[in-house]
């Protein structure tokens, strides 16, 4: 019976991962990205300065009310964000005609300011970092709640298969020292083993904590027995989800107090450069209020202590906690260890890594797919199937594709003309249209001279980008690197290092090596070892 | 229904396991069962949950929401672990009806 149990788990582990195996890549190819996104967009707007985080609170506050009275005096909403650290490196000023406490989108604007000077900051227009990085849960050219559900999907298996992974998984701590290289089959089985496991605990976290960023997008009806339907229903759920300010204008005018004493108060309470908003409600109003937030990356826990201050008195009427229950902390922690907004350099790269690694788990996972069902049905029927012939392209295209495709986003940032129309579109759209031309590529092309290609171009993609950076900004290496301008050198250095690997693996990929990693008869299942592999491979009919 | 199949015989033979023996019908009847019973149970534990908490309201649907995935997760792999796509759907039925009185009784 055991056994009987285990074979159902391979069964659903292999059938999940392949159905959204290809969405899942996607997912963990940008995600990963994103633990750099504010890196990657100073890359993309070369014309930027360098991080404002260490102009002090006074400052920056001082000349965003400057601006926001200049710009939106009449405004009922004033929001000030502050740079901090990584996460936000300069100050954006956004102002709302209306409390910002309706639905649908205020009428008023946002910019993104010098925090001395209090000049908007001039930059080519790109996607940036941060879409790159949003796709892995809004997926472009889809509309938002469709890509919610596709994702929402591929996450619940991810899950599934992870816990059924670890059941049809023996011996997953011996196994865990076990690598057999050179082996075909056997050797993607231990690779998929140990970059599973290795990262085993991010891959769990990571998993659910993504299902929970959506779940009341995916559970109506839970929402439904304690709010009701409907847009009423909603306004109270957001209400009492995020605190903030609920109060209406009093159409007395009166002048807003001096900011200067509350951010000291909050600084004292929060240390330096830990003010994250600034919020000002019906400013010239008697009724105007002020929120300060405070950073929400000071810890795993993805909410900051709230201060509510009186804005014309500047007493403060209330406190509202970071912790505010068992069950929203939990949630607040889990959300806060997915985005990874707290760490430092060195857990940011821990992140970045094991992002990597659970992308080449998927990878892996796809892969062997093919070799062992290839390995089969060769040894049966002398040929592949059209079935099996069809994962094995897509597997290149999304796969391979997929990196040259990225690399084809960031060349497109420095090549196409800067008064461009729509030109962050036009970024994406040479992104979408490289991977689609890999797909292509990778449908025509002999299976292994389509791997070692799309390697070889995306190895030549990725290591000429400091190159090109050099050929085409004033903020290349031989700049950065001696003014220790770290997010752009570490871009430049990054994206050469994953060059070397892709190239490294390009000549493991030759076409004329043999034996290939991809041969799929290079081994002779059972080398007297059990293993749950070569038996799931006999029991599981594709 | 989908065709129940024999359980596993001790011999290697045996373990051709049901879910690949007659595919199909069993399988896609499984999907079903795993998609939407894990969602219905995963949804009508979720509120349960949320319901039983002493917390106001959205901390308790915030708790509820956090089982509800591990409840989605553990039926999935019940559904395709079940020894046939019948038992998996009886299975989730019964479970759903042995909670109803647990709704009553929190007055939901």
């Amino acid at each position: 019976m055991k056994d009987g149990f285990r074979q159902s788990m391979a069964w659903l582990h292999t059938w999940m991962g392949l159905l959204l195996g290809w969405v899942l890549y996607f997912m963990f190819v940008t995600g990963t990205a994103g633990y750099f996104d504010t890196e990657i967009d100073r890359w993309m707007q070369p014309e930027l300065p360098r991080a404002q985080t260490d102009v002090p609170a006074q400052t920056t506050v001082r000349t965003a009310l400057r601006r926001l009275e200049e710009e939106a005096p009449e405004a009922a909403r004033w929001l000030i964000a502050l740079p901090m650290d990584r996460n936000q490196p300069y100050t954006s000023i956004l102002w709302q005609a209306d409390g910002g406490n309706q639905a649908g989108r205020p009428r008023g604007g946002r910019q993104t300011i010098d925090a001395i000077t209090g000049d908007p900051l001039q930059a080519r227009d790109t996607a940036g970092g941060q879409q790159l990085y949003q796709m892995h849960w809004r997926l472009h050219y889809l509309p938002d709640s469709l890509s919610a559900w596709i994702v929402g999907l591929a996450s619940l298996f991810m899950l599934t298969a992870i816990i059924t992974g670890i059941i049809v998984h023996k011996k997953i701590f011996k196994d865990f020292f076990v690598f057999r290289p050179g082996k075909g089959q056997r050797s993607w089985l231990d690779a998929h083993n140990v970059l599973s496991v290795l990262a085993l605990p991010f891959h769990l976290m990571i998993t659910y904590s993504g299902l929970l960023f959506m779940g009341f997008i995916y559970f109506p009806l839970m929402v439904a027995a304690f709010y009701g339907t409907g847009a009423e229903a909603e306004r109270t759920l957001r209400a009492e989800m995020f605190s903030g300010l609920r109060v209406e204008a009093s159409g007395e005018p009166a002048p807003l107090t001096n900011l200067s004493a509350l951010i000291t108060q909050a600084e004292t309470r929060w240390g330096a450069s830990n003010i994250r908003h600034v919020d000002i409600r019906y400013p010239g109003d008697a009724q105007a209020r002020i929120l300060l937030r405070a950073s929400h990356a000071q810890t795993p826990l993805r909410r900051g202590e709230e201060l509510i201050f009186h804005g014309v008195t500047g007493e403060l009427l209330e406190t509202s906690a970071a912790f505010r229950s068992p069950t929203t902390g939990m949630q607040d922690i889990l959300l806060g260890l997915h985005e990874g907004l707290f760490a430092g350099p060195l857990l940011r790269w821990l992140y970045f890594f094991s992002g990597v690694l659970g992308t080449a788990m998927v990878a892996t996972g796809l892969v062997l797919w093919t070799v062992k069902r290839r390995q089969r049905i060769e040894a049966r029927d002398g040929r592949a199937h059209t079935g099996i012939v069809l994962v094995e392209r897509l597997n290149i295209g999304v796969v391979a594709g997929l990196l040259v495709a990225i690399a084809a986003y960031f060349w497109a940032n420095r090549l196409l003309p800067l008064e461009m129309a729509n030109r962050s579109d036009w970024e994406l759209h040479v992104l979408f249209l490289t991977w689609l031309l890999m797909l292509v590529h990778a449908m025509l092309r002999p299976r292994r001279h389509a791997w070692f290609e799309q390697c070889t171009l995306a190895a030549a993609a990725y290591a000429l980008l400091p190159l090109l950076n050099i050929l085409t900004t004033e903020r290349h290496l031989l700049r950065s690197l001696p003014n220790g301008d770290w997010p752009l050198a570490g871009f430049d250095l990054t994206v050469l290092g994953l060059g070397l690997a892709l190239a490294v693996a390009a000549y493991r990929l030759h076409p004329s090596r043999d034996p290939s990693p991809l041969a799929a008869g290079a081994a002779k299942a059972g080398d007297g070892r059990h293993h749950h592999g070569t038996q799931e491979a006999k029991t599981v009919e594709s | 229904m989908a065709p129940t199949t024999a359980r596993p015989l001790a011999t290697d033979g045996g373990r051709r396991e049901r879910l690949t023996r007659h595919p199909a019908p069993g399988i896609l009847s499984r999907a079903m069962a795993a998609l939407a019973g894990g969602y219905m149970l995963s949804t009508l534990g979720g509120i349960l949950l949320a319901a039983a908490l002493p917390l106001n309201r959205v901390e308790s649907l915030t708790g509820g929401l956090l089982l509800s995935y591990p409840i989605f997760t553990a039926t999935f792999i019940w559904v395709f672990a079940a020894r046939s796509a019948g038992r998996a759907w009886l299975g989730i039925l019964a479970t759903a009806v042995l909670l109803a009185p647990l709704y009553w009784m929190l007055g939901i």
